[in-house]
């Protein structure tokens, strides 16, 4: 284990979280509140432990697969831990567990709050919050790939443990071009959302804390309502750019320097859109009932759709109250989750496809035995590995959801309460149904439940694995 | 550079590393071998697609369209060619493929001139000409050629009762009066570019630059042979064996092939009627003391096995006083190889690579900067280039000494003319001069590079 690359690059990971905090720092100063005390000094404390872990570099740059995973891992735990430092000293969630769980929620973009009444929050807090949306969206790690002069391929580890999906490609041969141009697509979607929203009239400030929500698929939002009170033009540009956070970057890639037939040999993004289109005409069938006008009907469920299956979680309606069919397949889209390489969180619609088609290969195999059967997904054949992999994903998957059911249950609140609490944790939705409903917050869980929802949501976000090989001991091991 | 290397065997492996190491080459190989593209991505920066190299959707996936040099080094002739054919017809990039069959060489020029190759690279060819080279020099261990010949790097061990043991740098060139300039030193694993104070021991590998008459004046005055051998012994018959059996028959070297395979020997009798061809087990010692090992004055270990080169090598060592030559094929003990104290060990592999790179530099370099020509020196730990000097040089006119040059740089020889110039401190470099340059720094591409 080269201990030294980790401590340097968790350095500039800290570097670069003193460099983000200015922001919030920037906010306060805009509007004159006296938090910019509070950022500045914790601008501060990151900037110096980072100038102490990075200041002396490391001679054996060597980084194998074991590094990349802890270093990711760790990055996050170090980034959330000084994070919540903000809110603690403004003095806007006093208590250490709260301050974590909402940091945590906001980096791994899952948006379940403990906050009762938001709107009382000063602004550069709010814009912290979401800020950490955004941060958390595309991921630490890829950002620093792309601005530190860190040579040689074994970068691709860190991308690798960091960004979602059953297998990460470079979209070009340097893994710096790579982070650069998802960056770029990132930003350049960032600020079509913030002109888009403030052509609908609405206020700087909001538009840029919303988009940041949006962009990283947090859903942490600046109203105690949510999105419930924006205008419906606002709603629309939100929904679709949901939507559009949720699908693979790659698929941008391909549109620009391609063509679209690119595009359309990506089964993953047919299918996501698929589901989007299913999702909203059930749901438009089995709520017309609830709504007056259609333009209405169609704006919540499409909103409601794109919300949850891209795991962002911002609400227009309390869809807590929609009749149980609807709520089924609202629960089924927050399993199954945006497209792999996009912010989004979940399973991963590519994950589901795969296993679909391994079951559909096991029957065939099992009417003709000594038949021969490939699972190909756009139009290659998928390795075993990477069939494996997600076969094992799962089940460490379930495993979790299943023990940390256990865990929270300790607490004894009802069961829909504390399965979507799990569910919206582990897949980064942010709310659930009953007492975690849209309309609802986490703060009534004990302090052990909410260690292990903060487990859940960075286990979520990383993808389980990061995580798992930074608490094996079999890691350590020399 | 957007660089395809299609096969991620040795030589592929080899070319990508060396080619992801400099900052302006986008390097993607093509594998059917998932395992092999996932070794490689995971170690260079670089990308893999999946798939044949001749299959035109697996092309397109890597990026032939933008692509500006294809490079076909699977183990399969045809494949590359025809990958080679291909990628030209549907981008428009520079192909250079690996045909090593013997029964091809005659076509080479065909295939060059028809499918438009821009280079062919047969790494038994280029193994045996280094060989050769060797042979014809035998007290070197590497000899590297700049300046159209006018210049070489030769690099030799400092034998145990040599002058050179225990002296300086610096005074080289008053002692022996000589014009030579020591560019590099190797000593365990470890490579440097000394200065005037470092202190020669006998067992160094250094590197020397020279014009070849001042190299064999050089070797004279410290008392190392330089004529070439008059008699070779070959062991293995190989493609490798049969190239340099030719090339040295006709420079009038006498040759003796030992091969196991009945079959093989009548072949090569036929190939090659001035050898001599001994049907036996090379590995057998009776073979080779009848053979006449005691008595040859060089040894070319050339079987098919690694460890079975190396053991025959140690075995004529001590039999004879003769150069020693050892054919590697697997790159990755190259230290303990060293530490074996062989003569000289070629690395056809390595060799092949070398010759690749170097031709995508030169190609780079006809685009964006001047290097001449570049080899690999002191195992492959650092680089000689040479640069061509033209008015826009940051150091067209400047003295030397009065240049503020990074560490780990020396400037090794300026070839003016028809004149060769050791430089010394108070010398200039003017435009229209070529200079070498030794760095252990990778990617450079001007001139200017070499400065603070």
């Amino acid at each position: 284990m080269n201990y030294k690359i980790i401590r340097y690059i968790v350095g500039w990971v800290l570097n670069f979280e003193a460099a983000c905090l200015l922001l919030p720092l920037l906010c306060a100063a805009v509007y004159g509140e006296k938090e910019l005390i509070a950022f500045a000094l914790c601008s501060l404390i990151c900037a110096v432990c980072g100038a102490v872990l990075t200041i002396k570099k490391p001679k054996n740059k060597a980084m194998y697969s074991k590094e990349g995973y802890v270093i990711v891992a760790l990055s996050w735990f170090v980034i959330s831990l000084f994070g919540c430092i903000p809110f603690m000293l403004s003095g806007a969630i006093p208590r250490f567990i709260n301050a974590l769980f909402e940091t945590v929620s906001g980096f791994t973009t899952t948006g379940a709050s403990i906050l009762n009444d938001v709107e009382s929050l000063p602004r550069s807090v709010l814009f912290w919050r979401s800020f950490t949306h955004w941060i958390g969206g595309m991921g630490v790690l890829v950002f620093l790939v792309a601005i530190l002069p860190l040579s040689g391929g074994s970068n691709l580890y860190l991308i690798k443990a960091e960004s979602p999906g059953p297998s990460v490609n470079k979209l070009v041969p340097k893994v710096r071009s790579t982070a650069k141009i998802l960056y770029g697509f990132y930003i350049m979607l960032t600020v079509l959302e913030v002109v888009f929203l403030l052509a609908g009239g609405m206020s700087i400030f909001d538009s840029l804390t919303t988009s940041f929500g949006t962009a990283g698929t947090g859903g942490l939002g600046i109203k105690n309502d949510s999105i419930a009170s924006f205008t419906p033009y606002s709603q629309w540009v939100v929904a679709a750019f949901m939507m559009l956070f949720g699908i693979d970057f790659s698929v941008y890639y391909l549109l620009i320097v391609k063509h679209i037939t690119g595009v359309l040999r990506s089964e993953e993004f047919k299918v996501y859109i698929g589901i989007v289109l299913t999702a909203i005409v059930l749901l438009c069938v089995n709520c017309h009932s609830y709504f007056s006008n259609f333009g209405d009907l169609l704006r919540h469920t499409a909103f409601q759709t794109t919300s949850l299956i891209s795991t962002t979680g911002y609400g227009t309606v309390d869809f807590d109250k929609w009749p149980e069919f609807s709520k089924t397949i609202l629960l089924m889209l927050m399993f199954s989750g945006a497209c792999a390489g996009s912010t989004g969180g979940g399973i991963k619609v590519s994950r589901l496809v795969i296993l679909f088609k391994s079951i559909v290969k096991e029957i065939k195999i099992a009417a003709m035995p000594k038949s021969t059967h490939k699972i190909t997904m756009n139009g290659k054949t998928v390795e075993h590995e990477t069939v494996r992999a997600i076969n094992v994903f799962m089940m460490a998957y379930l495993f979790i959801a299943v023990s940390s059911l256990l865990l929270i249950s300790i607490d004894g609140h009802g069961f829909t309460t504390n399965f979507t609490a799990v569910i919206a944790s582990l897949n980064n939705i942010g709310p659930g149904f009953a007492d975690v409903g849209p309309t609802k917050n986490f703060a009534f869980y004990s302090t052990f439940s909410k260690i292990v929802l903060i487990f859940d949501m960075l286990a979520g976000r990383l993808e389980i694995f990061p995580m798992l090989v930074l608490f094996s001991p079999y890691t350590w091991r020399k | 550079m957007n660089v395809i290397i299609v096969g991620c065997g040795k030589v592929g492996q080899k070319i990508a590393e060396q080619l992801s190491g400099e900052q302006e080459h986008n390097i993607t190989v093509i594998d059917l071998r998932a395992g092999k593209v996932h070794d490689l991505i995971n170690q260079y920066d670089i990308m893999g697609v999946v798939g044949s190299g001749t299959s035109l959707d697996t092309l397109l996936d890597a990026g032939v369209k933008e692509a500006d040099l294809l490079i076909a080094v699977t183990g399969s002739d045809e494949l590359n060619l025809l990958t080679c054919l291909i990628a030209k017809k549907s981008g428009n990039c520079e192909t250079i493929a690996r045909v090593r069959k013997p029964e091809y060489s005659k076509e080479i020029h065909l295939f060059k001139e028809d499918l438009g190759l821009a280079m062919i690279i047969n790494p038994e060819q280029t193994a045996a000409d280094e060989i050769a080279r060797i042979l014809r020099f035998p007290s070197a261990i590497q000899i590297d050629t700049f300046a159209k010949g006018r210049v070489e790097i030769l690099k030799f061990r400092v034998p145990a009762d040599s002058p050179l043991d225990n002296m300086a740098i610096a005074d080289i060139s008053g002692k022996l009066k000589c014009d030579v300039l020591v560019c590099g030193v190797e000593r365990g694993d470890t490579a440097f570019i000394p200065g005037g104070d470092f202190v020669l021991k006998s067992g160094d590998r250094i590197s020397i630059v020279a014009s070849p008459e001042n190299g064999s004046y050089f070797f004279k005055k410290i008392g190392i042979k330089t004529n070439k051998v008059k008699d070779t012994m070959i062991v293995g018959g190989g493609a490798t064996a049969f190239y340099l059996a030719n090339s040295l028959i006709k420079t009038g070297i006498k040759v003796k092939i030992i091969e196991q395979r009945t079959d093989r020997c009548e072949e090569l009798c036929r190939l090659l009627p001035k050898a001599t061809v001994i049907n036996g087990d090379g590995t057998d010692n009776s073979v080779l003391l009848e053979a006449g090992l005691e008595h040859a004055e060089s040894f070319v270990a050339l079987t098919n096995i690694d460890e079975e080169n190396v053991l025959l090598s140690l075995f004529a060592k001590s039999k004879s006083n003769g150069k020693i030559i050892t054919k590697i094929n697997r790159i990755a003990y190259d230290e303990v190889i060293n530490e074996l104290n062989l003569d000289t060990t070629i690395y056809p592999k390595n060799i092949a690579a070398e010759y690749i790179v170097k031709f995508v530099r030169a190609k780079n370099n006809s685009l964006d900067s001047n290097i001449e020509t570049m080899h690999l020196v002191l195992d492959g730990k650092a680089e000689a280039l040479e640069f061509r000097i033209t008015e826009h040089s940051p150091i067209a006119g400047k003295k030397i000494e009065s240049l503020n040059l990074k560490s780990n740089i020396i400037i090794a020889c300026i070839a003016r003319d028809r004149n060769i110039i050791t430089p010394r401190g108070h010398d200039t470099v003017k435009v229209g001069d070529t200079v070498i340059v030794v760095t252990t720094h990778r990617g450079f591409e001007d001139i200017e590079d070499i400065l603070e």
